[in-house]
Parts: structure tokens; C-alpha cells; sequence
């Protein structure tokens, strides 16, 4: 297998992980192992895992509250994230954030954050960093169509654009903020048009296909890196479950559910790399395998794990010391 | 030791932290190019150039999230609100993303930020520009809070914020920035630590616990109050957060009677808390209940003699003084 091909099956192994991590949390979440709000990423796995696909290891990745996927195309351990939503002391956050915070400073996740919007103003701190230090890194900012009404997420473009900074605004744009569309939301016709008020240069990804949001990242990040500036995308994506595991999604259709399954990111991707001879059916089985073995043994993983311990409730408020 | 005035004291607190540690820089409204809206930033900008004092546009919550972004990623910005009555529009990332975010990341993300500036009340600002605002801010665990009162204090206690790993504010006061005092040569790296509170006069038969703009007050209604044969003791908090308690405990043990006088307003006001926790800890040493002189509990109004009357002033403080001493 070439390079390129193997990295495209690796990546669809990656969208695997997350969908069978996200299927396996919420049936955890059914059984009350995990506690508080649980929001999954099942049906956008093509947005986040095109993004790594198209960025290196040390670029930066920030997003709101459906945060599992990006944790784990990052390189956080399905154990940890796991163990995470369990509140064990194993978790990527030592089981003090739960599902809407997962943080991973190794691998450059920098949350997880649950104020709508609140975190768009920090992509843009990082990315200030970034150029700060005159580095070629770039910082990536995903968020949902509800954010993008947010009075955080305008300042942050304007400051973005006027300052020049390395960060790609990335709008998940299922369709729906929780139960209410866009079109009862938003007083622009299209997300992507917010952009434009910031003199933001701006695109439109189909956030249903992996290899359409791959290159058309890798060229925008790119072109990032080559010389600071913000850019935007809206991708157009759709979530199979609710916008929780406390909502039924009573505000949209079984028809359009069905009719955005046909357009399964996962099920698209084989079918391509099958079509060109690059997969055959036994290596599908065995990545979809192993990925609901990682999801399971991370279950057993997080039971199996420690509380975090009374002693240290205090622990995680300050740090001690000032530099130098 | 040389004379020089609560501005130029920030002004040296912040060139020589520049100067020290190229991580830091300073951003706000009008820092740059207007030199800060109260001087305070004056020739920073000329000094260490445009990339490390920012001027913003005005975005609050914006650049004090920002601010805590690059915080995260190791940068030690100092956030100048111009007020932190305008602080308010920032109140989410202040008191969410700033204290919460150790906790939220089990650790791994510390936020070493400074938000500076004026705060509380100045001279007829009216009701939205004079907000004490060190009562709200010390309710959320994961900020340190210091109140300096005096060029010393402000110079040392500014360099310690910025140097201390974790989100400080440092409540300065406007009315404070031409006020005189003397402080160590440029030379001698003045750090005052946070949570260290300091007697600014020693005395016998009161303790009257301050901070920020009513240290003045007090300082000299203890002129008057030694006139009248009552010697006061007076405590400067300097740290809202954390709280110097054993000053407080030492100085209650001398002399007895306490007064709290404070800028803010009385419900949920800081002296509240300083009430609780002296009765609760030394309540024996206690000859009289403790008194406190906050605002009036109303909106601030800007007529002139409206607002002194609303404002801890010296007729009510002496009146609370004499009363804990049965006079």
C-alpha cells in the first residue's frame, strides 16, 4: 500500500475509533456510568478527522463541548477519554472536566469548553502566541452553528482579522443548535456570509466527505502557515443522535435523519478506497474490529480505575509558585 | 527610597516585568498609542514597540479571552480593563475560562494573567462606571485579588501578579494614581507577596481593617480619632485574596473593637465576610460588634453631594468608631 493510501485507511480507522468510542459512550451513559451532559460527534467524524488529516501534530486544536472526537484524532487515548467521562482519576482531565472538557497538553487539545462560543476568543489568544513567537503553527478553532450568534465569537473574528492572526475558524454546522435550526436563528442566509463581515476569506466544505475536507484544509492551513491570517469554513454536517443524550430530536424528521445517513461519512470513504482497489472487506472488518475493541477494553479500562481522591480537592485550584 | 506617584509606580511595575521577561506584554483600550487612558502605560509603547503593547479595539470579553488563550499556551499577558466596571462585558471569561481552567484540565493548563486597573468608585461617573467590583470577583475559587493603596504597594504587588502562575487582579484606584508615596530605587526588584496584609499605624484601642481608596480615609480619620484620644490601628488589607487573616486576628486580639471600612457595597460586600470570620475565629477578644462603613446600597448617583453622602466618608466612619468604643 502507497503512503498516502495507507495514511486515508489509517484515517478511516481514526473515524472508526470515533464512532464506535462515541456508540460505546452512549450506551455507558444509558447504564448512568456517566454523569451530566454527553454530547456525540456520531455522523461528523469526517469534519475533525479531515482536520488531522490536513495539520500537523503540533498545530493547535480547540472546540466547544462535543469534544470526544477531537481528544482522540489528537492522540488522546480512548482509555483516558473513557476513563474521563467515567470521573476517574485516569482520565484526560483526571475526571475533574467530564465529557465537555477534555484537555491533552502533550497532543495540543486545549479543550472541551461548555460556554457557547466562550473559547473562540482563546483560539484567537493561541493563534496570537503562535505569530508572538514567529511560529508556523497554526491554531484550529472548531464550533457549532449556534455559536456563531455569540457576541465572544464576533469579537474574536474582528480581532482575528485585525491583528492577522494563524487561526482557522472551523463552524460544524449540523444544522440544528440543539432544537432550533439555523434558519430560526440566524439572520444571514448562510454561516459562512458571517465571515465576510470581518473581511474573513471563507469556503464551504461538504462535512460529510473525508477527503473534500481534508484538501480543502490542507490548502487553506497552508496558505496560513505560508503568511498569517485568519480564514473560515463552514462544513456542512449532520449529527445522527440528538444534540445530547437528553434530547430525542423531536424537531426534525425520521426522513431527513434517513436521508443524511445515505450520506455516512464512514460508509463513503470505504466505498471510495474499495472502489479503487486501496481496501478490501477483511481489512474493513478487522479496523472496525479493533476499533470497537479499543472502545470496549476502554470501558473496562475506566471501571477498572480509581476515583480521584478526596485529599486533593484543593489541589487543582492554584499552582504553586510564580516563574523564575 | 524616592517620592513618586501611585502611577509611575504601575508605570515601573510594568517596564521593568517587560524589560525582565519577554512572555509578558500588555494589551487594552488606548494602552499604546494614547499611552493609557490614565498614563499609567505612558512610553511603554515607545520602549518595547507595537508587538508587545497592544492597543484593542473594544471587545472585553474578546481580549480578555484572548488574553487567557495566550496565557494557556505560556505568554503572561497583562489585561488592562480601562475600568472593571467595563470588566462586566468580560465577566464570563474572567470568571469561567481564567480560574476554572486548572481544575477543568486536571491540571495541565495554568493561566499566568494579570487583569489590571482602575476600580470602584472615582468622582461622578455615574451608576455604570463606579462599581466596586472585588466583592464579585472574590466569590469564584481560582483568582487571586490584591487592592493596592499606595505607590509602593501598587509597584510591588503588580510585579508579583505578573510573575505568579495563576489569573491576578490587581484593583488599582483612579482616584489613587496622582497620590505620593515612597518607594525603592528601580534598581532593588520590589516584590510585595499577595495575601499579605500590612498595619499602616499602629494603635491601642481600635482596629479599623481597609483597603484600597478608603486606606487614605482611614489613615486620617485616625489623625482625628488621636485628637480625641482614641488610638487607632489601621489594617491595609492589600490582598482581597487571598485574605490576610492573621493580621486581622493579631491586631482584633490588641485592641478588641473592629470597624471595616470598604469602597464596595454592603450585601455580599467583602467586610461580610471579614465580619464572619472574626467572630468566628476570635469572638472571646470581641468588647463590641464589629462595624463596618460600606456604600449606601443604592445606585450610584452623580450629583455631587449625593454621591459623597453615599461613599464610606469620615462622619460615618467616626460615628462607627466611637460606637464600638462606647464614646
Amino acid at each position: 500500500m502507497q503512503q498516502a493510501e495507507r495514511d486515508e485507511v489509517e484515517m478511516l480507522s481514526l473515524m472508526l475509533l470515533v464512532r464506535r468510542f462515541e456508540e460505546r459512550a452512549s450506551q455507558q451513559y444509558q447504564s448512568q456510568k456517566i454523569g451530566g451532559f454527553c454530547h456525540l460527534y456520531i455522523g461528523q467524524e469526517a469534519v475533525v478527522v479531515g482536520a488531522a488529516a490536513a495539520t500537523r501534530p503540533d498545530d493547535y486544536f480547540i472546540t466547544a463541548y462535543r469534544d470526544h472526537a477531537h481528544a482522540l484524532v489528537k492522540g488522546t487515548s480512548a482509555n483516558a477519554c473513557m476513563a474521563e467521562l467515567f470521573g476517574k482519576e485516569t482520565g484526560c482531565s483526571k475526571g475533574l472536566g467530564g465529557s465537555m472538557h477534555f484537555f491533552d497538553r502533550k497532543n495540543h487539545m486545549y479543550g472541551g469548553h461548555a460556554i457557547v462560543g466562550a473559547h473562540v476568543p482563546l483560539a484567537v489568544g493561541m493563534a496570537f502566541a503562535s505569530k508572538y513567537r514567529g511560529e508556523d503553527r497554526v491554531t484550529l478553532c472548531f464550533f457549532g452553528d449556534g455559536a456563531i450568534n455569540q457576541g465572544a465569537f464576533h469579537e474574536a473574528l474582528n480581532l482575528a482579522a485585525l491583528y492577522k492572526l494563524p487561526v482557522l475558524f472551523i463552524c460544524e454546522n449540523n444544522l440544528f443548535a440543539m432544537g432550533t435550526s439555523v434558519q430560526r436563528s440566524t439572520s444571514l442566509k448562510q454561516i459562512v456570509d458571517r465571515a465576510e463581515g470581518y473581511d474573513i476569506p471563507a469556503d464551504i466544505v461538504d462535512g460529510m466527505n473525508f477527503r473534500e475536507v481534508r484538501d480543502k484544509m490542507a490548502e487553506i492551513v497552508g496558505s496560513i502557515r505560508k503568511e498569517p491570517h485568519p480564514a473560515f469554513i463552514e462544513a456542512r454536517t449532520y449529527r445522527y443522535r440528538g444534540h445530547s443524550m437528553s434530547d430525542p430530536a423531536s424537531y426534525r424528521t425520521k426522513d431527513e435523519l434517513e436521508k443524511y445517513r445515505l450520506d455516512d461519512p464512514i460508509i463513503r470513504l470505504r466505498a471510495q478506497l474499495t472502489r479503487e482497489g486501496k481496501l478490501t472487506n477483511e481489512q474493513f472488518d478487522k479496523i472496525d474490529r479493533e476499533a470497537k475493541e479499543a472502545a470496549l477494553a476502554s470501558v473496562k479500562f475506566a471501571e477498572e480505575s480509581a476515583e480521584p481522591p478526596l485529599d486533593k480537592l484543593y489541589d487543582y485550584t492554584f499552582v504553586n509558585g510564580s516563574k523564575r | 527610597m524616592r517620592e513618586i506617584t501611585y502611577r509611575q509606580a504601575l508605570n515601573e511595575a510594568l517596564a521593568e516585568e517587560l524589560e525582565r521577561d519577554p512572555d509578558v506584554f500588555l494589551m487594552g483600550e488606548e494602552v499604546a498609542e494614547y499611552n493609557g487612558a490614565y498614563k499609567v502605560s505612558q512610553g511603554l509603547l515607545e520602549r518595547f514597540g507595537a508587538n508587545r503593547i497592544i492597543d484593542t479595539p473594544i471587545s472585553e470579553n474578546g481580549f480578555a479571552g484572548m488574553g487567557i488563550g495566550a496565557a494557556m499556551v505560556g505568554l503572561r499577558p497583562v489585561v488592562e480593563f480601562m475600568t472593571f466596571s467595563f470588566s462586566l462585558v468580560a465577566f464570563d471569561q474572567v470568571v469561567n475560562n481564567a480560574p476554572n481552567m486548572l481544575t477543568m484540565s486536571g491540571g495541565q493548563f495554568n493561566v499566568p494573567i494579570t487583569f489590571r486597573g482602575p476600580n470602584g468608585p472615582a468622582h461622578q461617573l455615574g451608576a455604570t462606571h463606579s462599581h466596586a467590583t472585588e466583592c464579585l470577583y472574590a466569590n469564584f475559587p481560582g483568582l487571586k485579588i490584591c487592592t493596592p493603596a499606595t505607590p509602593r504597594d501598587a509597584k510591588g504587588l503588580l510585579k508579583t501578579a505578573i510573575r505568579d502562575n495563576n489569573p491576578v487582579l490587581v484593583l488599582e484606584a483612579e482616584l489613587l494614581y496622582s497620590s505620593k508615596g515612597m518607594v525603592e530605587p528601580p534598581d532593588e526588584d520590589l516584590l510585595i507577596p499577595l495575601g499579605q496584609a500590612e498595619v499602616k499605624r499602629e494603635g491601642s484601642d481600635v482596629s479599623i481593617i481597609c483597603y484600597a481608596q478608603t486606606v487614605p480615609l482611614a489613615l486620617n480619620a485616625a489623625q482625628q480619632l488621636e485628637e480625641e484620644d482614641i488610638s487607632a490601628e489601621i489594617i491595609d488589607l492589600r490582598s482581597i485574596k487571598p485574605l490576610d487573616e492573621q493580621a486581622i486576628f493579631n491586631s482584633v486580639a490588641k485592641t478588641h473593637r473592629v470597624v471595616i471600612v470598604e469602597q464596595d457595597r454592603p450585601f455580599c460586600g467583602v467586610g461580610a465576610e471579614i465580619s464572619y470570620r472574626i467572630q468566628k475565629n476570635i469572638f472571646d477578644e470581641l468588647d463590641a460588634p464589629v462595624l463596618r462603613v460600606s456604600q449606601e446600597d443604592v445606585p450610584m448617583p452623580y450629583n455631587e453631594r449625593l454621591e459623597k453622602a453615599v461613599l464610606p466618608n469620615m462622619e460615618r466612619l467616626m460615628a462607627a468608631v466611637k460606637k464600638v468604643c462606647y464614646s
